[in-house]
């Protein structure tokens, strides 16, 4: 098949922040979907009895995997706030360039802060529970 | 010239014959999802401990268990429509695209029937 032209053309365009959010909303969402794999694993380990339980729950305490399961706490935060911005969109509310960039503003802090709780219960308000 | 037919315009289903079920139902779970992920992270996290006998016993509360269920079949129906999306507009070249979309459809839907399946064994 000949290359046809694709769209869009990137190059063309001044970056703005609005645009780095928007590609973070796809981002974040597949790798929301990649836990997805992970949230089945556990359960079927639940499933399965208390032996392959704890098997599993000591696997997902080591480092790496609380550093992963933090990053996908912070990819659900951020899913979850610039979802509910792509829905007042489609609601045709703040659809004007100046309120994009605020509502990107928004999102972020409000990612920020949602993290931040989560993080703050799982890590630190419950004592020597891994997250 | 339009070529598309008077009746093809007012059922407006478009070239795919989907119409905009595909756009809505991606709205539809969203909205589902805001509430039932919330709940899900903050009553995982609210636990005193993660481990067997706190889970089971969360999960043998029926309410748990129900929204447990929703929350695992909204979000694999979330995000198989929006995965295939991301695999329509990146995956180029016919056979690997076909061969994707498939692998992740039989994915969700394998994620999806574990999971409820799990839910029920330890919560029934």
């Amino acid at each position: 098949m000949r290359s046809r032209p694709l769209s869009p053309h990137l190059g063309v365009y001044k970056f703005m922040y609005t645009m780095a959010l928007s590609i973070l909303h796809r981002i974040t969402g597949v790798a929301l979907s990649a836990g997805l794999l992970l949230l089945a694993v556990w359960l079927m380990a639940l499933a399965a009895g208390e032996a392959s339980y704890e098997r599993t729950y000591d696997f997902l305490s080591h480092g790496l995997a609380q550093v992963v399961i933090a990053g996908w706490l912070l990819a659900f935060a951020y899913h979850l706030c610039n979802g509910v911005r792509h829905l007042t969109w489609d609601a045709g509310i703040g659809l004007e360039k100046h309120e994009a960039r605020r509502s990107a503003a928004v999102t972020v802090v409000a990612t920020v802060l949602i993290f931040a709780a989560l993080i703050y219960i799982a890590f630190y308000l419950r004592a020597g529970g891994a997250a | 010239v339009s070529l598309r037919s008077p009746l093809g315009r007012v059922l407006g289903r478009g070239a795919a014959g989907e119409g905009v079920s595909h756009w809505w139902w991606q709205r539809v779970s969203a909205v589902a999802l805001v509430p039932l992920a919330l709940w899900l992270m903050v009553s995982l996290l609210l636990l005193p401990s993660l481990h067997y006998a706190h889970v089971v016993a969360w999960l043998q509360q029926p309410w748990n268990a129900v929204l447990l269920t929703l929350f695992i079949v909204v979000t694999t129906y979330h995000s198989a429509l929006g995965v295939q999306v991301v695999i329509e507009d990146y995956v180029h070249g016919k056979p690997i695209k076909i061969f994707s979309l498939l692998a992740s459809t039989f994915l969700h839907v394998i994620v999806a029937v574990a999971g409820v399946f799990a839910v029920l064994k330890v919560a029934v």
